[in-house]
């Protein structure tokens, strides 16, 4: 599974192109495109048209079939330049699991419709998969998608944006799908114009089986956003009420009834985004709650010394093991330990953020703001150390609970046999609720 | 901030290699193949009837293969190898819990040699020897030290070079049973030297201590005027001495990390192995999650020690700056990463585990006597708060 995700198709110049090359191709893009005058948007698009938005993905779609590590070229040549970037903490959904999703089963017309919007962030992307009865075990969701009714007699034209024709193998368009159920934990669904939905579009087989994956659109009559707020006073998410939606047939991602495995792609590729990322020494809460030992020596109780270390060493050790991850990813090897590292980050996060609060001891007994805000970006690392400590509880529980991962680890790592499960083969209309 | 911090902090600039290259998948490899042929649980069981417990036969193959002297370059009559590769042997080693001095003559003892100022007397053969893995060597330390502990010659009680030779005491040495040669700490006249001495004869006495770790003894060594006479080979002096003594303690517990790496390693598949097939109210133990999760928290654990003994070796191949960061890091994580898996591997095996024919002991001794040697994970952490600005209160 893992390399599915990264085996991304290197074009036919993979392995002759140097870094060198990739720098002549950001030089030609700066030369045309002067970020000092050029407009944003106008330079991220130019900038995806270039290939050089993600190296590695083909060209015509924002890459050109380069490895990805070549890309850390490009990201340091434009940095230095002082090229703006298309801010990817603000659209992480859509270019950490909706974008390799679609590149990997949408229909050439699909690709080319939402990757450019997606990368530049003319277009928000947010996931309607969770439901309120449907979290760890996802499969079992209930939100339905009926094929609608075709007038008598006449062809259904095609879909809006004029990415018509998915899933044409057959050579007929299909009626379109009309939604009707309830999503959660939705982040960014109140600014997004695209949703990754997964529904339910034959109820009479297993629940792996009669799952479609789709691309909803968020403006559409019947969509209703309504904010979620959470422990820490804010609300990051969103509930997403869907009635009577009307979703095109040319809206569909992969085949019907695929939807469970195109999912695969897209949580594989959320785990990746959460656990991942290059970043220096002391980074993060821990980078936090050292400087708070250190700028506060009236504060050190000599019970936290040694934990204050041992978490230090953890989260450095972390922190280099992102590094060994990306060098196995670039060498072509990916190992599966990228599936611990969310594991990791949970339990380290957790455990610095509570170390900081107790450390801070009755000026921890205040909070900052219970305001209900709805953040643009969150920062784990930010506001105060009640915050912190509080929005940690989530790592544990968002994008795959530590429980489900330790399920994956030992099944699909370790070999370990499953659980016997009563709920795989029955039709999901008939299971025990 | 304080200069230590900053080159701490510094120091993540020049990115480390922490992949495992071809030559190092090539060498594991031919390892494996040896210890699958010559070390098996059951020889290794049987082993411990037998007095001394070493396996000398195993050595010579070891050093045959060039990997004795992987750490002294090909000029001084070694392999010309880094500690990457030491470290690999080391990871090999431990999974096989091997009755070999490879840490104590290959890593420790030829660290120390190799530190040594050129032109010591008789330097260059003691290396050549150790390097071929016909001479074991063994730095005369006890098995706690550190290579921030004082210089172990300059305590009271220690050993001491007269004009008659050595005298005093030193306990707990690892390996010092199998030891041909002995680099001994010593004060002269209140200078640090460092002493090279034949390990035999009838002026130095060495007492296995019935261990812990039964694969990996300590003994007690007295020295009553060994060297004597104007006989003791003086290899380094004052901060010279220092310098090997603390340089080869480095070494030895960066590459310790890896040897405990492979422990782990054996007791996680091992484990792993034996919850799939054994069955219990009718399915295999391992379908059950309390079980799973064990094992998938001690997977990701191990893949973290991974990346902290592969850091540690890789910085000291590279005489990188944040070596005593990376080393003390390494022995934080690492100690205790082998300790976990060989008590999950004797609990999850249930009564079998706490069997004496079931090798699952030897591992859980190994973890326990290397949580200890070479500095415990507290005293690394100790240590490591000081590099990084982080210090106790008060």
């Amino acid at each position: 599974m893992t390399a599915e995700v990264t085996g991304q198709p290197a074009g036919p110049a993979a392995g002759e192109v140097t870094e060198d090359d990739v720098r002549h191709r950001v030089q030609d893009l700066l030369a045309g495109h002067d970020p000092a005058t050029t407009p944003r948007l106008e330079f991220l698009r130019a900038r995806f048209d270039a290939g050089l938005a993600w190296v590695h993905y083909p060209v015509g779609l924002g890459g050109l079939g380069l490895p990805r590590q070549l890309q850390a070229v490009v990201n340091a040549e434009l940095a230095a330049a002082g090229a703006p970037d298309n801010d990817p903490r603000r659209i992480g959904i859509g270019l950490g699991m909706a974008a390799p999703t679609i590149l990997r089963f949408g229909t050439d017309e699909q690709r080319r419709r939402f990757l450019r919007p997606l990368w530049t962030g003319e277009e928000v992307w947010c996931q309607l998969f969770s439901e309120p009865g449907a979290g760890s075990d996802l499969a079992s969701l209930a939100t339905r998608a009926v094929p609608e009714a075709a007038p008598a007699g006449a062809a259904a034209a095609d879909g809006p944006d004029g990415a018509g024709g998915a899933g044409s193998a057959d050579g007929a368009t299909r009626p379109g799908w009309v939604v009707e159920g309830q999503k959660v934990w939705t982040s960014s669904a109140h600014n997004a114009r695209w949703g990754i939905l997964l529904a339910r579009t034959d109820p009479s087989v297993p629940k792996h089986q009669g799952l479609t994956y789709f691309i909803a659109d968020m403006h559409a009559p019947g969509v209703e956003v309504r904010p979620l707020r959470q422990i820490t006073g804010e609300a990051e998410f969103n509930e997403v009420f869907l009635t009577g939606v009307r979703i095109p047939d040319a809206h569909r991602l992969g085949e019907v009834g695929q939807g469970w495995q195109v999912a695969q792609t897209t949580l594989m590729n959320e785990r990746v985004a959460i656990g991942g990322g290059a970043m220096p020494r002391e980074s993060f809460t821990i980078g936090v709650a050292a400087q708070a030992w250190r700028r506060r020596p009236d504060l050190r109780a000599a019970h936290l010394h040694d934990p204050l270390i041992r978490l230090w060493v953890e989260w450095e050790v972390f922190r280099l093991t992102g590094i060994r991850l990306r060098q196995q990813l670039a060498a072509g090897a990916p190992g599966p330990e990228g599936s611990a590292n969310k594991l990791v980050f949970a339990r380290l996060n957790q455990a610095v953020t509570a170390l900081e609060l107790e450390l801070t001891g009755e000026e921890g007994l205040g909070y900052d703001d219970w305001t209900s805000r709805r953040p643009a970006v969150v920062d784990l690392a930010g506001r105060e150390a009640g915050y912190r400590y509080l929005r940690a509880r989530g790592n544990s529980i968002e994008g795959g609970t530590s429980e489900i991962l330790r399920n994956i680890i030992a099944e699909r790592v370790l070999g370990l046999p499953p659980e016997p499960r009563a709920d795989r083969d029955l039709p999901w209309k008939d299971l025990p609720r | 901030m304080s200069t230590a911090m900053s080159a701490a902090l510094v120091s993540a600039a020049g990115e480390p290699n922490l992949l495992y290259s071809d030559v190092e998948d090539d060498l594991r490899a031919s390892v494996r193949e040896l210890l699958t042929d010559r070390c098996t649980p059951a020889g290794v069981l049987a082993r411990l009837d037998l007095d001394p417990p070493h396996d000398l036969d195993l050595w010579r193959s070891l050093g045959g293969l060039g990997l004795a002297g992987l750490l002294v370059p090909e000029a001084a009559g070694g392999a010309g190898g880094t500690a990457r590769e030491a470290a690999v042997v080391l990871e090999e080693l431990g999974r096989f819990v091997a009755p070999v001095p490879y840490l104590s003559s290959a890593v420790t003892a030829a660290a120390a040699l190799l530190a040594c100022p050129d032109g010591a007397p008789s330097l260059a053969e003691d290396l050549a020897g150790t390097a071929s893995g016909e001479t074991i060597a063994v730095l005369a330390v006890p098995a706690s030290w550190t290579a921030t502990d004082p210089f172990p010659g300059a305590l009271p009680g220690a050993a001491r070079l007269e004009g008659d030779g050595l005298r005093g005491r030193v306990t707990s040495v690892m390996d010092a049973e199998a030891a041909g040669l002995l680099l001994v700490p010593a004060g002269r006249g209140g200078v640090p030297v460092l002493v090279a001495v034949p390990a035999g004869g009838d002026r130095l006495r060495i007492t296995p201590r019935t261990s812990l770790d039964t694969t990996r003894r300590i003994s007690d060594v007295e020295l009553d005027g060994q060297g004597g006479a104007g006989a003791a080979r003086v290899l380094a002096v004052g901060e010279a001495a220092e310098q090997a003594v603390s340089k080869a303690l480095w070494t030895a517990a960066g590459l310790l990390a890896s040897e405990q790496l492979g422990v782990a390693e054996w007791c996680l598949q091992t484990t792993v192995d034996y919850v799939r097939q054994r069955r219990q109210f009718a399915r295999p133990v391992g379908s059950f999650q309390a079980l799973k999760h064990r094992l998938a928290d001690l997977w990701a654990g191990i893949g973290q020690a991974r990346t902290a003994a592969r850091y540690a070796a890789d910085c000291l191949a590279r005489g990188a700056p944040d070596t005593p960061v990376a080393v003390a890091m390494a022995q934080s994580m690492c100690s205790e990463v082998a300790v976990l898996a060989a008590e999950e591997c004797i609990q999850l095996h249930g009564g079998i585990g706490m069997t004496w024919e079931h090798p699952a002991h030897l591992y859980l001794k190994r973890a326990r006597s290397s949580h200890v040697a070479l500095g415990t994970p507290g005293r690394h952490r100790a240590d490591l708060a000081r590099l990084v600005d982080l210090p106790p209160p008060g």
